[in-house]
């Protein structure tokens, strides 16, 4: 009997020896109605973040419905070696680096570039009605962008195949034809955020101090040399910053997109990492399969992600965290 | 700034202005011509094949009222409207409860669940194990399906609960020394304050939800149940859309059907574009990441 009440006096000793949770308990009796406001939220990021971050297990077994993510046997790096040595994964690794770049080189030199022109603008309501059409794509859907593409690039009644056929040439068929389809992937992402993109570098813009561009134009300078002296290198650490949040996110090349405008007949360049997932693990039930290229996919662009804020805070001075 | 008017000066502003001009142009022309043959009448369209330029005297809404007059698209508008507008509540109350908390320094869990949250922007579970769990939770074919599993966004909790830290301590302080609890101090003093937030936060919510597509795919496979941008999808690439229009209609081009069901779709946003415009500051947005 009296061990019985030696051992819970021990336990309950053992449970106050950690401060913190001595002092969460006494902030819990305090503020009560703070913990009762955060625990929706909390209990949302456990099940819909950290559950299926657990749930990333079964790449290491074989997922079976019935018997869920702790009853499927363990088969160890069997579906990793499956996908390494798979031709598919190769192929859908270099769709989703490829598309993921060229985005990269030729949608941020045009944000920028679109970025420094805006600011030239001296005229009020010229500079706010560039802004408020460039903005208004970056709200619309992939689904809408793919009713814009299929009649800006129809191959009869397309107006950019009608320009074609005037200038003498055949007309191309953008949205099946392997050729083509990545550039359309290209462009269209350009079109839709060209203007929301400078969003970010007007911010930056807006904070340089008017006395430089007095002091060179005093000088003697051109407009075009206080573009290139004064205000490109106050916005290089942006340019950096951006840069390096992209790489870090090199591995998704834009699901949404890629799914909503792709079809069968360009599988071939445009099946990305995201829509092999999906098309393998939902549609065919391969799910440990799929989690396994899922997880592929989530440890490297963490680690890319990581590596990049690390260098963005090195080289640029600032980082995303 | 006395040599600003000189000639080359002139000629720069000049070229900077046709530049951006020929951009805005690029951005507008597919738009307009999309608008353009989703008024088309079916003379037009025979002989032209979609044109810039159709004259206001000919232009038919025909369209518009075969589409609205059907039973799948005005069915599946509603459904968006319905995930649009409850989905939207119930990110912000879930986003303001989060937030409130975490933008208080004497609130024990700050810090890790901060951590927490940030994690998540860092590395998830993936595609797979996250439909397997709302499936697990019986959510699937359900419009839960379409609101839970992105209830709070890291990136707007983060937000918002920057503004509330920037809000002044006087005012929660002065009113509670007259006896205000959390939660009074949060629902009279806080959230009045911080309607410009709200409002940020809840148009960039309730956009996502309006043009959301992939999840329904995903977790929906009762046609009777797909919201609107996964009608508009089908539409968009069947052979024949006389199934979603009423079968004894004046006969329509397709591409005019097409483009009016697009336009329908982009209403909705060009109403609220307007609003969404007032808070394009990037800084409200940017700075406030940060901690």
């Amino acid at each position: 009997m009296s061990s019985v009440v030696e051992t819970r006096a021990q336990e309950g000793r053992r449970f106050s020896i950690t401060p913190f949770f001595q002092a969460l308990v006494r902030d819990i009796r305090r503020h009560s109605v703070l913990y009762l406001m955060a625990l929706p939220g909390i209990l949302y990021f456990l099940i819909f973040r950290y559950y299926p971050m657990y749930g990333a297990i079964i790449a290491f077994k074989d997922y079976r419905v019935l018997d869920g993510f702790n009853g499927s046997p363990w088969v160890g790096f069997k579906h990793f070696q499956a996908i390494f040595s798979s031709p598919f994964f190769y192929n859908v690794l270099t769709n989703t680096l490829l598309i993921s770049i060229y985005k990269l080189i030729f949608g941020l030199p045009v944000a920028v570039i679109f970025a420094l022109l805006l600011n030239e603008v001296r005229v009020a309501w010229f500079k706010r009605s560039v802004q408020t059409i460039t903005y208004l794509p970056h709200f619309l859907s992939w689904v809408v962008i793919f009713g814009v593409l299929l009649t800006t690039l129809s191959p009869s009644t397309g107006l950019v195949n009608k320009a074609i056929v005037a200038s003498g040439g055949q007309p191309i068929n953008f949205m099946t034809d392997p050729k083509w389809f990545r550039s359309v992937l290209v462009v269209s992402d350009i079109w839709k955020d060209l203007g929301w993109g400078t969003i970010i570098y007007l911010a930056a813009l807006a904070g340089i101090s008017p006395s430089l561009y007095e002091a060179a134009a005093v000088d003697g300078a051109t407009r075009f040399q206080r573009i290139v002296y004064i205000t490109l290198p106050s916005i290089v650490p942006v340019i950096v910053l951006v840069t390096l949040l992209r790489i870090g996110n090199l591995l998704s090349a834009g699901f949404e997109q890629v799914f909503v405008l792709y079809n069968p007949a360009v599988y071939s360049v445009a099946d990305i990492i995201d829509t092999w997932v999906y098309r393998q693990g939902i549609q065919g039930f391969q799910f440990s399969v799929a989690a396994a290229v899922g997880l592929f996919k989530g440890v490297v662009g963490t680690v890319l992600l990581v590596t990049a804020n690390w260098a963005a805070k090195k080289w640029a001075g600032t980082g995303i965290w | 700034m006395m040599r600003s008017m000189g000639f080359g000066e002139k000629a720069f502003d000049v070229g900077v202005w046709i530049i951006l001009a020929l951009v805005t142009l690029a951005v507008i022309l597919p738009l307009w011509y999309l608008i353009m043959i989703s008024l088309t009448p079916f003379e037009i369209w025979t002989r032209t094949g979609g044109s810039l330029f159709v004259p206001p005297a000919q232009w038919t809404f025909e369209g518009y009222k075969q589409l609205l007059s059907s039973a799948r698209l005005p069915r599946a508008f509603g459904i968006s409207v319905f995930i649009t507008t409850v989905g939207t509540a119930l990110n912000l109350i879930a986003t303001t409860l989060l937030a409130y908390p975490l933008s208080k320094k004497e609130f024990k869990l700050r810090q890790p669940l901060l951590l927490a949250v940030l994690f998540t922007t860092l590395f998830s579970g993936g595609l797979v194990p996250t439909y397997l769990v709302v499936r697990q939770l019986n959510l699937t074919n359900t419009y839960w399906s379409l609101m839970l599993p992105n209830l709070i966004s890291a990136f707007n909790l983060l937000v918002m609960k920057a503004f509330f830290q920037n809000l002044p301590d006087e005012i929660e302080e002065a009113a509670r020394i007259d006896g205000a609890s959390d939660w009074q101090v949060l629902w009279q003093i806080v959230l009045p304050l911080s309607k410009p937030i709200l409002a940020t936060v809840g148009l960039f919510y309730a956009v996502a939800h309006w043009n959301s597509f992939f999840d329904a795919i995903l977790y929906i496979s009762n046609t009777e149940m797909h919201p609107l941008q996964v009608v508009l999808r089908s539409i968009l690439s069947a052979g024949n859309i006389n199934e979603y229009v009423n079968p004894d209609a004046a006969i329509m081009p397709q591409e005019t059907l097409r483009m009016a069901a697009v336009v329908l779709t982009t209403l909705p946003l060009l109403f609220v574009y307007p609003l969404l415009q007032k808070h394009f500051t990037a800084g409200t947005l940017l700075g406030s990441v940060k901690e």
